[in-house]
């Protein structure tokens, strides 16, 4: 929660300069005209700079006024929240709202068409009956990937195969000295078996096998509350998303594991070699219009692809 | 003039009553709050049981099948919605919840009533106060910082009493992660704490003073007036505070779910992760969606919750009743 805050106070301080350029960008017609004689037009120079600079970064933003929501996947919920902020930093006529729920939440409640915009990191067809389905269309705006994480006590375990990931999670290998770590009984964190994550999990790198339950298994809510009960738990290990193990406050807590000897990175789940990787869908209810669009294409054009998707952790869509 | 109008309005002495009288307002206003009370409870009532029973009306689940131990709605052969892991969770921490609780509570209200000294219940009944106002997220976090690490490093082998001659006496294995039923328990304990103590508190204090002096009269020393005269006396009072420390003790899903690991399987030991109906619910809530078996499955929950709650309330009253009749 403690980790929640300081992104939060991140996405703040994007907002706020955003916010500044915004205002000098619109004020920078009239320090033109002012005689450059002037005093106080001793400062004005670098602000139309850094404001013509902002207007040439910013092409391909088509401005629609009016308030759109977005809710689901929290594992999405970061990109969105800093798409959104740099989206209404260029259009100040715009709001956008962002919040988390899960991908169930997000997928009915944009079937309902009380959002614009649901996040899943699962397919709807998946999750919804067929008829909410295929009303729905799916905008692929990212892709995203898991790592698998241990606790810091588990030495010497910097690699595990499918064929050992399987093993582990399903129960049959329980210690971490037959994969060549330390004496240490294996602690199974999992996320619920309704959430995108173990779902994507289960499926590219488990092959459907059925996960082990009992005395030696977890469950827990959230990245935050995963990220916290692995660093609390001697010989843990969980799966959760990049963009929170890059954050700097949980880095340094966890050990990061490959998978068949890929390390997990953004140009390796690109390139297709990582495989713990799954596309981050946006639904609307029917085509998208009016500010959906706008804000959808603004996602998947050169800003949000080039410079905030590497900055949070996200691999980009193929253009 | 004016006084003697006033005195004529409450005694009800004047012939005909004003406009103002007649439509009564505040009677009105009051009248609409209590019965919009009862109508959201009983919407409420209606909408829980209606979401409770889609799952085996719509989607054509046996009410058998519900209480077998098997919660898997991946399941290969379709899904199974075994609740019983939850319900029996659920029992299990809020009776260890209580076991650690009353006995503390109980004593703690006689020493309020009964024991302390002035200056002792201007420190403990201020601080009681503020542990009923401590949200539950803080006990959660304190719990999942503090008490999960203690009890895995403090009991991570194997626990063992021996007893010199006989030999071990008790053993069983250790927390291999302090989320545990224990952890659960300990930590809704102390937030019963203050509904169990205050509700005794009273329950004594409504003990006739008679009963004391007349006890005291007799030559008893103040714990056998307390023990023989007090607690009998006061012992419905005692059962409903505890049956509503139980409740609160049930209902509870943040902190509990933040310490107990959640895992879906029977309570098998103290030392092992276990799972509630609350913490169940909150955790799939937000991936499933309205409609799916998987949500009607929790709603079905959420209908078991609300008769462990209409029970107590239903214990609550009778064990009143038996007070008053005898």
């Amino acid at each position: 929660m403690l980790l929640n805050g300081t992104r939060r106070f991140g996405a703040l301080a994007v907002a706020a300069a955003l916010v500044v350029t915004a205002c000098s960008s619109g004020a920078s017609p009239s320090p033109t005209t002012l005689p450059p004689t002037s005093t106080p037009a001793a400062g004005t120079p670098s602000v139309v700079t850094s404001a013509s600079a902002t207007a040439s970064a910013a092409p391909s933003v088509t401005c629609v006024t009016g308030s759109i929501t977005a809710v689901g996947s929290t594992a999405l919920q970061p990109l969105i929240q800093d798409a959104a902020t740099a989206y209404q930093g260029h259009c100040s006529g715009a709001t956008i709202t962002v919040s988390g729920g899960g991908s169930g939440t997000g997928l009915s409640q944009v079937a309902q068409g009380s959002v614009q915009i649901g996040a899943s990191d699962v397919l709807a067809a998946s999750k919804l009956p067929s008829a909410n389905a295929s009303k729905l269309v799916d905008h692929v705006v990212a892709r995203q990937g898991w790592i698998v994480v241990t606790n810091k006590g588990v030495t010497g375990v910097t690699n595990l195969t499918t064929a050992q990931n399987v093993a582990i999670w399903t129960g049959k290998t329980t210690n971490w000295k037959d994969v060549g770590g330390p004496d240490l009984p294996i602690v199974l964190i999992f996320r619920p078996q309704s959430s995108g994550t173990r779902a994507t999990f289960k499926a590219l790198v488990l092959g459907g096998a059925t996960e082990a339950t009992g005395g030696q298994t977890l469950t827990e809510d959230s990245n935050g509350a995963v990220t916290t009960a692995v660093t609390k738990t001697n010989g843990s290990v969980s799966v959760i998303g990049f963009s929170y193990y890059n954050d700097p406050n949980n880095k340094p807590l966890l050990n990061g594991l490959q998978l068949d000897g890929v390390d997990a990175t953004i140009a390796n789940v690109g390139g297709g070699t990582y495989k713990l990787a799954a596309d981050g869908n946006l639904y609307t209810n029917g085509e998208a219009t009016g500010l959906t669009k706008a804000f959808l294409d603004f996602m998947k054009g050169p800003e949000v692809q080039g410079t905030i998707i590497p900055k949070d952790s996200y691999g980009p869509i193929a253009q | 003039m004016a006084q003697l109008t006033s005195a004529q309005r409450i005694t009800g002495l004047r012939a005909t009553p004003s406009l103002l009288e007649r439509i009564d307002l505040p009677r009105r206003v009051v009248f609409v709050a209590a019965a919009s009370m009862v109508a959201i409870v009983a919407l409420l009532l209606a909408f829980i049981a209606w979401q409770g029973i889609q799952l085996f009306v719509k989607d054509g689940v046996s009410v058998g099948t519900i209480f077998s131990a098997t919660w898997n709605p991946l399941a290969d052969g379709g899904p199974q919605f075994g609740i019983l892991p939850f319900i029996a969770g659920t029992i299990a921490v809020t009776a260890g919840a209580l076991v650690i609780s009353t006995p503390l509570s109980v004593g703690l209200a006689l020493f309020l009533s009964e024991v302390a000294p002035s200056w002792a219940k201007a420190i403990v009944q201020p601080a009681l106060e503020i542990f009923v106002g401590i949200p539950s997220v803080v006990w959660g976090w304190l719990g999942i910082t503090v008490l999960v690490p203690f009890l895995a490093d403090t009991f991570g082998g194997s626990i063992v009493i021996s007893l010199p001659i006989v030999g071990r006496v008790f053993s069983m294995p250790g927390f291999l992660t302090g989320f545990s039923w224990l952890a659960g328990s300990l930590v809704l304990s102390i937030m019963v704490l203050p509904t169990i103590t205050s509700v005794s508190y009273d329950a004594f204090r409504a003990v006739p003073q008679e009963l004391r002096t007349g006890s005291l009269a007799l030559g008893t020393t103040r714990w056998q007036t307390i023990r023989h005269i007090l607690i009998p006396a006061a012992l419905t009072g005692v059962l409903t505070a505890v049956v509503l420390g139980m409740t609160r003790a049930a209902g509870e899903a943040l902190a509990v779910q933040m310490v107990i690991g959640n895992s879906p399987t029977l309570p098998a030991s103290i030392t092992q992760p276990v799972t509630t109906l609350t913490s169940q619910i909150t955790l799939d809530m937000g991936n499933t969606v309205f409609g799916e078996p998987w949500q009607d499955a929790l709603w079905t929950m959420s209908l078991v919750l609300l008769l462990i709650s209409v029970t107590s309330v239903v214990l609550v009253r009778m064990i009143n009743k038996r007070r008053m009749g005898s």
